[in-house]
């Protein structure tokens, strides 16, 4: 099977996702490969925070002022995946003065609204603060969705006429007289929507250009071309609170160290993070003193951390990137800029330009620097308009409607559903069939989990990313069955039952750096919920082994007497049916 | 004036409520200390013995249990006490359970749609044995998202029971919010409550039998998740089977379960003929002990301590679920006395990387001597009228073996026996 796109980017993160709207709105024939679901990569496993760009605002000024001009396109055009919570860069007494005047010099130089307040100022806004705290800078940092901005971005591409391809891993870059001319997939269950149990199969696409937007997966894909992208991946280390310790971005304010800072994030606090250079993207140890570390020296900061609930831990990677030669020996050095490499220029290898470094605040940037380049490669004439045409989703969301009467939702349902979707809450929500909230800790309602199920088949992660659905206290221990049984009838038992296996062991995998206290306690509910009570860890339909069920009790062998009297209730098992039985 | 036992039992779940039982059979004045609301509520409401060993299913319970190791808590109490255990319950529960009659497990269908090996049923739940080769329709309810009828008869085909199962969703009758709780169309079925239909309204059972005639078919049986009724079920089902012309049967749910909940209510009326007195709502927070023996257990009111002095304790606080066993990120804690509960030095030892691969931590607990009594990390008895029963015991993965039941019942059998005739001495 071969097919032909004018445009082909890979990588199916906030930066894929935003190169393929851009094209698609400039009227480019567009296809994006992802080799997992969107977001799978490094944008899936970051803190959420919309930098001010007061963070760089003292180590790198170029990428602080594309972050604050970004932050304010953001907040116009994605508003259901924003919420500015504001920031603040606190001292503390070991922390350095002329550091403090530093960054508040920075963030004026680089137009970053900050403002100085008193340490008992700081404590009126986030009353958690350590007693410690000196006083503190006042940025609009904010928390971002970087699952629902991507979906967005995704949804927008496919509206203009992009196609979207995930678990679609590319494994050849195909290169003819020194031009690349398109890329070899593998389909894990066929092109369009996932469906667990299809059969895979392979596709040859054929480009005029290539986009290599991988990130950190960015050099073993310029490796298939035949060609060297210096990407450094360096991996940091997320953990999950249970809920909302700061309703503030809170960051500590010293040059630089890990642990620093704390995004609010939906129903949860996220604490962050590690900088450490890994070998490869794909496989590079999660290690305990990691998450100690997070706890310990954020409690620094937030002293109730030390007690609260952890519920789970993530990594994530970064695709720094410097030009060959700057040497920095530390990652934490490393320019968070972003850099277009030319290949043709660089390697004459034409036919494919790669993106690498940068931020998810400056997704949007980065895309319409590559997609300018793009552009004048295939001879298009267009203007970039993602920096004033509203994602879907934030069109119309100017007042946070209450949909409590409307559609028969509680009221902090309602809010939580609608934020979500902002002005696609309508579309979604308007249902005829009783809407119940499928996950509770989330408030998720069936009709959001159906939407998202059009949307990603049989890829329940893929929903869970665009809904929220078991990402909560529980972490599906009460919801993933719940969810799993919406994929039927549409898809039939043994799919079903695959797609619940994939969710609840993905589910797992980041409480096991959360088990102690409350989450062990309820990880061991959920294991005795989902082995006890449901069987679920010995299922008689997961095994070859057939059950001998006439070994088995089949009720009391004497008729039970009916409390009607009249009917007999010899069904539960007379000694005739057991003769019938046993073969 | 001081509140004083013979006996005095720290928690109120299954193994709490039959070590109180059987201690106050033994003649002794006992108290039930509870703090929060039991773990029953999250359970079945099946009562398990041991459903498989070594991974493998069992058919018979007590041929497998030799099998287990030396340090398993049914080892440690003997296989009498598991059958004494369970006459125990037999003898509460009466009618309103099934399965005495055989030593053999039942296979019962599960609200994800599996079979569970289990070896006494609530009688709501009977007539809906897998074993039978009988024609079954199952019925769900569109606002119960956690049973979905279709998916369910399907994988029971895929767990090949022996006869033919279909599924279908319907409405629960009556105008009720999307999401309420499963108790509110218990209670509505309970009082046979008139609702709003589509041209008129009736009572709730009768609505409920219209839903469903229209899709019985050739079904010689019919299974509806447990929701039917909270205090009148048995009448529930009467009323809907004499309707319907065909048997009807539950299938056991997840929390807040109503089976599960119906049984602590049995145990209660035992716990209440059998005189044994009951003080709730208070965690026990400190102790007082010399000589090796506890002397009283502090419960915090509103900050202020209320002792409770006796000669025989009884630590039936629950495992992980419970909070009968407690951790943080340096160790595993047994709050209550400090009694030693091995594990791991390295949290990352404490779990398996998948989901559900055989997990250190369901096996925490304290372990005991043959006796029940906890013992230190030298192996000496933390305390000499101390003993330990339930899922506070190190030693058995529960949820696994699906051992949960049997092992409260064996254990508080055992340790309320032994707790009552010390006291007695």
């Amino acid at each position: 099977m071969a097919t032909e796109t004018e445009a082909l980017v890979i990588g199916g993160g906030s930066t894929g996702c935003g190169i393929a709207r851009d094209l698609a709105l400039r009227g480019v024939d567009t296809t994006l490969v992802e080799r997992g679901n969107l977001t799978h990569g490094t944008t899936g496993r970051m803190h959420g925070l919309l930098h001010s760009g007061g963070r760089y605002a003292v180590s790198d000024q170029e990428s602080a002022a594309e972050c604050i001009a970004e932050s304010r396109v953001l907040r116009e055009i994605a508003s259901h995946c924003v919420e500015m919570t504001g920031g603040l860069f606190v001292q503390l007494p070991a922390d350095d003065d002329e550091y403090f005047e530093e960054k508040l010099a920075g963030c004026r130089d680089c137009d970053i609204p900050a403002e100085v307040i008193s340490g008992e100022e700081a404590r009126e806004i986030e009353p958690y603060l350590t007693r410690d705290v000196e006083r503190a800078i006042r940025v609009p940092d904010g928390a971002i969705d970087p699952f629902r901005l991507c979906v967005a971005n995704a949804a927008d591409a496919e509206e203009h006429g992009a196609r979207i391809e995930t678990h679609a891993e590319v494994t050849d870059v195909l290169v003819e007289d020194g031009k690349v001319t398109g890329v070899e997939v593998r389909h894990e269950s066929g092109p369009g929507k996932r469906s667990h149990h299809e059969p895979g199969t392979t596709e040859r696409i054929e480009a005029d250009h290539v986009v290599n937007a991988t990130g950190a997966w960015a050099g073993e894909l310029g490796a298939m071309a035949g060609v060297e992208v210096e990407v450094r991946p360096s991996k940091g280390v997320m953990t999950v609170m249970n809920t909302r310790q700061v309703d503030t971005v809170v960051n500590r304010c010293r040059p630089k160290g890990d642990a620093d800072i704390i995004v609010p994030h939906e129903t949860a606090c996220i604490l962050g993070t590690t900088d450490e250079e890994v070998e490869d993207p794909d496989d590079y140890p999660e290690e305990q003193w990691e998450v100690d570390m997070m706890i310990d020296t954020l409690s620094e900061l937030v002293p109730i951390l030390s007690e609260a609930r952890t519920i789970r831990s993530f990594w994530g990677v970064r695709p720094l990137y410097e030009p060959p030669d700057t040497g920095t020996t530390d990652p934490t050095d490393i320019t968070r800029q972003f850099f277009l490499l030319d290949h043709a220029d660089r390697d004459s290898l034409a036919g494919m330009t790669s993106i690498v470094g940068g931020k998810l605040t400056t997704y949007r940037l980065m895309a319409e620097g590559i997609t300018d380049h793009v552009c004048e490669k295939l001879g298009v004439e267009g203007v970039c308009r993602t920096a004033e045409q509203p994602l879907p989703g934030s069109e119309d969301f100017s007042v946070l409607r209450d949909y409590m009467e409307e559609f028969g939702l509680r009221s902090p349902v309602g809010r939580r559903s609608t934020e979500r979707l902002g002005s696609k809450a309508d579309e979604v929500l308007k249902t005829d069939d009783p809407n119940p909230v499928v996950c509770t800790c989330e408030a998720v309602t069936r009709a959001e989990l159906d939407h998202a199920i059009a949307d990603a088949g049989t890829d329940l992660n893929a929903t869970r990313i665009r809904t929220r659905a078991s990402m909560g206290n529980c972490q599906g221990g009460f919801c993933a069955h719940r969810i799993a049984a919406l994929l039927h009838p549409e898809y039939d038992e043994a799919t079903t039952r695959t797609a619940l296996d994939e969710l609840y062991e993905e589910r797992w995998k980041g409480q096991r750096h959360a088990l102690w206290g409350e989450q062990l306690s309820q990880a061991m509910l959920n294991h005795a919920l989902h082995a006890t009570t449901m069987n679920r860890d010995r299922d008689p339909a997961a095994s070859d082994d057939g059950i001998e069920y006439d070994r088995f009790d089949a009720g009391p062998p004497t008729p039970e007497a009916a409390a009607d009297g009249g009917r007999a209730g010899g069904r539960d098992g007379t000694d005739d049916e057991e003769d019938d039985r046993g073969d | 004036m001081a509140i004083e036992d013979d006996v005095c039992v720290i928690g109120g779940g299954l193994a709490g409520m039959t070590a109180a039982l059987r201690a106050a059979r033994e003649g002794a004045r006992v108290r039930l200390l509870s703090h929060k609301k039991s773990t029953l509520r999250h359970a079945s409401g099946l009562v398990d013995i041991l459903g498989y060993a070594d991974g493998e299913l069992v058919a018979d319970p007590f041929d497998a249990l030799p099998s287990l190791p030396e340090t398993h808590p049914y080892r440690r109490v003997g296989d009498d006490a598991v059958r004494a255990g369970l006459s125990l319950f037999d003898d509460v529960t009466g009618d309103a359970y099934r399965g005495t009659h055989t030593d053999a497990n039942a296979l019962v269908a599960t609200h994800g749609g599996t079979v569970k090996p289990t070896a006494r049923y609530p009688t709501r739940v009977a007539p809906g044995l897998a074993s039978q080769d009988r024609k079954t329709l199952l019925v769900g309810f569109d606002s119960l998202t956690a049973f979905d009828a279709p998916l369910a008869a399907d994988h029971l085909a895929a767990a090949g029971v022996p006869g033919a199962t279909r599924g279908v969703t319907v409405a629960f009758p009556g105008d009720f919010r999307a999401d309420s709780r499963v108790t509110r169309s218990a209670r509505a079925l309970d009082d046979d409550e008139t609702v709003e239909i589509a041209n008129g309204s009736m009572p709730v059972r009768r609505a409920l039998v219209r839903a469903v005639e229209s899709h019985l078919g050739d079904a010689e049986r019919i299974g509806f998740p447990a929701v039917l009724g909270e205090e009148e079920s048995q009448e529930v089902r009467n009323a809907l089977e004499s309707a319907l012309g065909i048997d009807v049967f539950e299938v056991p749910m997840g929390p807040p379960s109503l089976l599960g909940l119906g049984l602590e209510t049995l145990f209660q009326e035992a716990l209440a003929e059998a005189g044994v007195r009951r003080t709730t709502g208070n965690p026990v927070v400190e102790f007082d002990a010399d000589d090796g023996r506890i002397r009283s257990v502090s419960t915090d009111r509103n900050g202020r301590p209320t002792p409770f002095h006796a000669d025989e304790f009884v630590l039936a606080t629950g495992g992980l679920v419970g909070k009968g066993i407690d951790s943080d990120r340096e160790g595993v804690v047994e709050p209550v006395f400090d009694c030693h509960v091995p594990h791991p030095d390295d949290r990352y030892e404490w779990f398996d990387d998948e989901a559900f691969g055989d997990h250190p931590f369901a096996r925490f607990g304290v372990t005991v001597d043959d006796d029940l009594r906890p013992l230190d990390a030298a192996g000496g008895t933390e305390y000499d009228n101390l003993r330990a029963a339930g899922s506070v015991l190190g030693g058995a993965d529960f949820a696994a073996e699906k051992s949960g039941s049997g092992i409260s019942l064996a254990t508080g059998h055992a340790a309320g026996r032994a707790a009552g005739a010390a006291a007695n001495q």
